[in-house]
């Protein structure tokens, strides 16, 4: 299974489950629904992005770094449309971007030499 | 004359007789109670052979070699050539395999998945006679040998059964031969299983079925193999009987990355909830 395709699963699945744990704060549960569909599209894009990275970087800090941010600021795309709830939804959403590039990193094959 | 004198006095007079051949004795490789192995030279072809001389009846040895001839596959050490000597005595000469047994290997600390390939080329070996109608009868750790590449052989078949023989009574070694009257080798490749330890406790179940009284034994080698195989992939075995929690506890080791993953994300997420609330 290629990076980018493992990026898209971890992503993808660790975005429902994000959302999911929105059902935890009382007063957005009536809006689960489309905070589910926007997590999950959010993973599934940072789970893209990370899995492009890590087809060119063999460097495991680096891609954790790359993946931290990449959730981090997707998250803080929402925040501000949110406007506010920074942390609860900034500090998941680079928690999923941290899974996601250790998941492509140890689970995905090497990535190419360039010749 | 002391031992030692008397010893090698002993070795000269049973030393085989070769010179009709084209095989000359190096050296012992093993004494056992029904005849010797030697390390002898092929001068034809300009190597190293196991040859093994019976003290006793000729009429087992061409027995065991016939057996041997007979079946083809890598588990099982080919035969050169027999015949028999100018006192009486038969001999066959097979191929002289380097390693060690597999009670001197299970010393060692061999990690399971090692001890199972092991076990699994074993049970392949003997499913392999089985298909061809012959069984062992004599399975135990010492009958087995590990090459140096890692091949696993399975000797010593002076006691098999072929197609066709009549029942021959009780055989086999004590605590590896079953407790009934007729051998089975599923019941001996349970007990070599059981010495395999340490063993998790789905391949002790399979051990313990293989070594059951008669009709709650795998009914195969194969059967039994299949369950091994079915350990090794991470599935249920027929051995032991699943409830909830083992059957989630399978799960969760067969998918460790993603329960992982999960787990870890929500470790994060509970300490996210409980810090900020949210």
């Amino acid at each position: 299974m290629n990076r980018i395709l493992i990026g898209i699963l971890v992503g993808g699945a660790l975005g429902v489950l994000d959302g999911l744990t929105a059902w935890f704060t009382p007063e957005v549960r009536p809006m689960l629904a489309g905070i589910v569909a926007g997590s999950t599209v959010k993973g599934l894009v940072a789970g893209i992005l990370i899995g492009l990275f890590a087809r060119k970087v063999r460097n495991l800090s680096a891609v954790l770094i790359f993946g931290t941010c990449v959730g981090g600021l997707f998250a803080l795309g929402i925040a501000v449309m949110q406007g506010g709830h920074y942390f609860a939804i900034i500090l998941p959403g680079s928690l999923v971007g941290l899974l996601t590039g250790f998941a492509t990193v140890r689970y995905g094959p090497a990535p190419q030499p360039s010749l | 004359m002391n031992d030692a004198a008397l010893e090698r006095l002993r070795e000269a007079i049973t030393e085989p007789d070769l010179s009709g051949t084209r095989f000359s004795v190096l050296s012992v490789a093993g004494r056992g109670g029904m005849g010797t192995v030697y390390v002898a030279e092929d001068s034809a072809l300009s190597r190293k052979v196991a040859l093994k001389v019976l003290e006793s009846s000729s009429e087992l040895l061409q027995r065991e070699a016939r057996v041997l001839a007979g079946l083809e596959h890598p588990g099982i050490v080919p035969v050169h050539d027999s015949g028999t000597l100018p006192d009486g005595r038969a001999w066959y000469a097979m191929k002289l395999v380097q390693g060690e047994r597999l009670d001197e290997a299970l010393r060692r600390p061999l990690g399971l998945s090692e001890r199972l390939r092991i076990f699994l080329q074993i049970c392949e070996t003997v499913a392999f006679a089985h298909a061809r109608g012959v069984l062992h009868r004599d399975l135990k750790p010492q009958n087995i040998m590990i090459g140096s590449f890692g091949e696993v052989l399975v000797l010593d078949w002076g006691l098999a059964r072929l197609p066709g023989d009549g029942d021959s009574g009780r055989v086999g070694t004590p605590g590896f031969a079953a407790p009934e009257a007729d051998a089975d080798d599923v019941y001996s490749l349970g007990a070599i299983l059981n010495c395999m330890t340490p063993l998790p406790f789905a391949v002790q179940a399979i051990a313990r079925k293989a070594t059951a009284a008669r009709s709650e034994r795998y009914a195969s080698v194969a059967a039994l193999a299949a369950d091994v195989s079915r350990f090794c992939e991470g599935a249920a075995v027929s051995a032991v009987p699943e409830g909830l929690w083992r059957k989630s506890a399978r799960f969760l080791s067969r998918h460790r990355v993603a329960a992982g993953i999960v787990g870890a994300y929500l470790a994060g997420r509970g300490l996210i909830f409980f810090f900020t609330g949210r």
